[in-house]
């Protein structure tokens, strides 16, 4: 048992290294998620469940760690001008019912004594398939249609609607249509099956959800780039309070765990998100999608370890998905701060 | 626990869902302003001058 080996009386059960921990990774993960604008949550259940939380105390304390992360960062959205509030309200019903179902697979799986091992499993599959994307993407020297950090300076009519999204528009013409923000016109059927999709994977996973509903927002939906940051944040302000209050009814939030994450992470977020001013998002892709495959593997790792008993192979896995965000948090402040001197170095020089 | 379930008032687990709120926005404000007091006077000390972090 991991914890055991940190474990001990502290603030809110929990002990002073522990306490550390947490907010040392949430600063990371803060990092990455500031500058990525997504994905540095979906690191925080694989690293509980490694630390040998039961599987509904390592999801629900991440998807409360995902609400909060989401009302800080919707603050700014709104302040953006990029949520569209309809949008969020027609997929609130949809990711709730996803969210449910998938909250009662992990306690039924649990009850079954399986949950740990197939979310495990799940992970390994989604940080691998996602880590593989963006790894390609960056090798390709595409940036893709992921998060555009210029995206708040262009105007929303000037982002075009993917073909995908457009023969979905013209071809699920299931009443009621509706109206969005960019003049889209769709189903809202076509929404409410986005958001159960994305909503069971939160409910499942403890994750936001947003690295796979925002591409679903802009695919099947048509949803301009920063659009979708914004109301996804906005939906899983709803939609992870409400999977958190279904976790913390049965015990599954653990505010020793949430508290100190947040605290860290609200920091780094900031750092994060003041770094990408100054970075080029593509040249530090190749590393976040390596990050994610090393966490697949970890996970992996991690896995085995419990599985044939081998508290070693257990702290190899947590290693590694620790190791592996801290180093592509490093690598982001490493760049901006190098950025920075190199712009000084040459503004003085012209002044000279 | 399995199955699905329709929402039933729980005020302790609401205290904990709150005080999760409560944080998030007390953070949000709190950096923000600390950013605010002590931004430049670190960009200073980390690349020499604010000007260059813009």
């Amino acid at each position: 048992m991991l914890d055991s080996l940190l474990g001990g009386s502290g603030i809110l059960g929990t002990s002073p290294e522990m306490l550390a921990l947490f907010v040392g990774f949430g600063l990371v993960v803060g990092v990455l998620f500031g500058f990525f604008g997504m994905g540095g949550s979906f690191l925080v259940t694989p690293a509980l469940l490694m630390l040998d939380y039961p599987a509904p105390v390592a999801v629900g304390s991440g998807m409360a760690f995902v609400f909060g992360t989401a009302v800080i960062a919707t603050l700014k959205h709104h302040d953006l001008g990029q949520v569209d509030y309809k949008l969020g309200v027609i997929m609130i019903t949809g990711t709730t019912i996803g969210i449910e179902v998938g909250r009662a697979s992990v306690y039924y799986l649990e009850s079954l004594g399986l949950a740990g091992g197939i979310i495990s499993v799940a992970y390994v599959v989604l940080l691998g398939g996602v880590g593989a994307m963006v790894t390609r993407d960056a090798l390709g020297g595409d940036g893709g249609d992921r998060i555009d950090h210029e995206a708040a300076d262009k105007d929303l009519s000037e982002y075009e609607i993917p073909d995908i999204a457009k023969t979905i528009q013209r071809t699920v013409r299931i009443p009621p249509m509706v109206t969005l923000r960019g003049d889209i016109r769709v189903s809202a059927w076509v929404i409410t099956a986005v958001a159960f999709a994305t909503g069971l994977l939160s409910g499942f996973l403890g994750v936001g959800g947003g690295f796979i509903r925002m591409p679903a927002m802009i695919y099947a939906i048509g949803v301009p780039v920063p659009v979708a940051v914004g109301t996804d944040l906005f939906e899983i302000v709803f939609s992870g309070g409400l999977g958190s209050y279904l976790y913390g009814q049965g015990g599954g939030v653990d505010l020793g765990i949430v508290a100190p994450l947040l605290l860290g992470s609200a920091l780094g977020a900031r750092v994060g998100s003041a770094a990408t001013a100054v970075v080029d998002a593509d040249g530090i892709k190749i590393y976040f999608g390596g990050m994610l495959l090393v966490g697949a593997v970890a996970v992996g790792v991690g896995e085995v370890g419990s599985y044939v008993g081998s508290p070693a192979l257990e702290l190899l896995g947590l290693v590694l998905v620790v190791g592996a965000a801290v180093v592509v948090a490093l690598a982001i402040l490493y760049t901006a701060l190098s950025s920075l001197r190199v712009t000084h170095r040459q503004q003085t020089s012209a002044a000279d | 626990m399995a199955g699905l379930e329709i929402p039933t008032w729980d005020p302790e687990t609401a205290v904990l869902i709150g005080a999760i709120l409560l944080e998030s926005i007390v953070l949000y404000v709190g950096y923000g302003s600390l950013e605010r007091l002590f931004g430049p006077y670190l960009m200073e000390l980390l690349v020499g001058g604010e000007t260059n972090a813009r």
